[in-house]
């Protein structure tokens, strides 16, 4: 049955990416399923072997090819298995923030998350969250350019 | 190593309005150890830049292509099949690496992405300092091994100014006055001694004062 929650009430449908972890974020993805949690259609996950291996380039491309959203979900402090990843990913927002500010297209849009394994209905909260924001936010600027130029 | 840093979005685009078909070239060596314009910064600019345009209403298409260096003509010439249809060339390479591009390519309009800062030593990772002024007559044994020309900010040879206040600079409290390590490092290595010879007047012409400076070695020419 379709969660009715789950649902733009204005029928606007944001994309929103997900970089996630392996070792986290992306096997609490994979628990809620099974656990019977269900998080927003709207979110389309890529897995990453570490939040350190974020790149500013990645959060870049999800924009450009059509995000309107974009999280990372990534380790608790200190429990990475690469020791510092989400450290390393939380710097790496600071640039990505920064062109995100300077493009117009809004570093709002743009959401870190932390959460253990075990842990889908951190997995599920962030999901709601930031599909959420993107639908109060409106399609990205750089999306209302493009279909603005395809009209 | 040569540093150098981005310029702003703001800036780069006006560099490259009313180009609509860009060749952005990374350099593999100094500026892709300082994160400024290696293969990663040609992906995250040419993204920036195509993003920027599409939200004024415009379109650019960018190629994409690193050398390991744009300062020698082998690295150089790999660039010439990626040149033809392309409106001009965003270069990511330090100064010297964007005249090289320039020289190589006598047609083609050559722009640069960065703003050439010098030479440093990468103190830790993210911070990078300069340690050398290229005077083209280097002192060093005289001091330490530190340089009181790229180092002290008025290039004192008979330093220090009354400014030196607690180890750093009267210029700024961050860094560190070039003099006050001159004195550790030369009392360290049991060398105070030394100091109190005084520099004459040091000759400039070496330095760019005497003009634009060349290298030239007969026994390495063909
Ligand atoms: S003395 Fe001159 S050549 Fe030597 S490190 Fe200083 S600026 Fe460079
Ligand atoms: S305070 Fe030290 S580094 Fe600064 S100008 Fe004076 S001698 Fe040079």
């Amino acid at each position: 049955m379709e969660n009715e929650a789950e649902k733009s009430p204005n029928g606007y449908e944001p994309k929103v990416v997900a970089f996630a972890c392996q070792y986290c974020a992306y096997s609490a993805a994979d628990l809620a399923g099974p656990t019977g949690l269900q998080y927003p259609a709207n979110v389309r996950l890529v897995k990453l072997p570490c939040t350190g291996k974020l790149d500013v380039l990645y959060i870049l491309d999800a924009f450009e090819n059509g995000a309107d959203a974009v999280f990372i979900a990534g380790c608790l402090d200190g429990n990475c298995h690469h020791v510092e990843g989400p450290l390393r990913a939380k710097r790496r927002l600071v640039l990505a923030n920064k062109i995100l500010n300077e493009l117009g297209i809004g570093a709002d849009r743009l959401g870190m998350y932390q959460m253990s394994g075990g842990e889908s209905i951190r997995f599920v909260e962030a999901a709601r969250e930031m599909t959420d924001r993107a639908r109060q936010l409106g399609p990205s600027p750089l999306n209302q350019r493009k279909s603005a130029a395809n009209e | 190593m040569i540093i150098a840093e981005q310029k702003t979005l703001e800036e780069i685009k006006q560099i490259v309005a009313g180009y609509n078909k860009l060749l952005v070239v990374g350099c593999g060596t100094c500026v892709t150890v300082c994160f400024a314009g290696g293969e990663k910064e040609v992906g995250i600019l040419a993204s920036e830049l195509r993003m920027a345009r599409q939200m004024d209403g415009q379109q650019l298409e960018t190629v994409e292509r690193t050398i390991q260096r744009q300062c020698e003509w082998e690295f150089v010439d790999q660039l010439k099949d990626a040149i033809e249809d392309c409106d001009a060339i965003l270069s990511m390479g330090c100064g010297v690496g964007v005249q090289g591009l320039a020289e190589r390519f006598p047609t083609k309009v050559v722009l640069p992405a960065l703003n050439t800062k010098g030479m440093a030593l990468t103190v830790q990772e993210g911070l990078w300092a300069e340690r050398c002024a290229g005077c083209g007559n280097c002192v060093l044994d005289k001091f330490g091994g530190v340089c009181p020309i790229a180092r002290c900010s008025k290039s004192l040879q008979n330093g220090p100014c009354g400014g030196s206040v607690n180890g750093k600079c009267e210029i700024d409290p961050e860094i560190d006055c070039g003099w006050q390590l001159v004195y550790d490092r030369m009392k360290a290595i049991n060398m105070l001694d030394k100091l109190y010879e005084v520099q004459e007047i040091k000759d400039w012409s070496t330095a760019r004062d005497g003009g634009p400076r060349r290298i030239n070695r007969e026994d390495l020419r063909l």
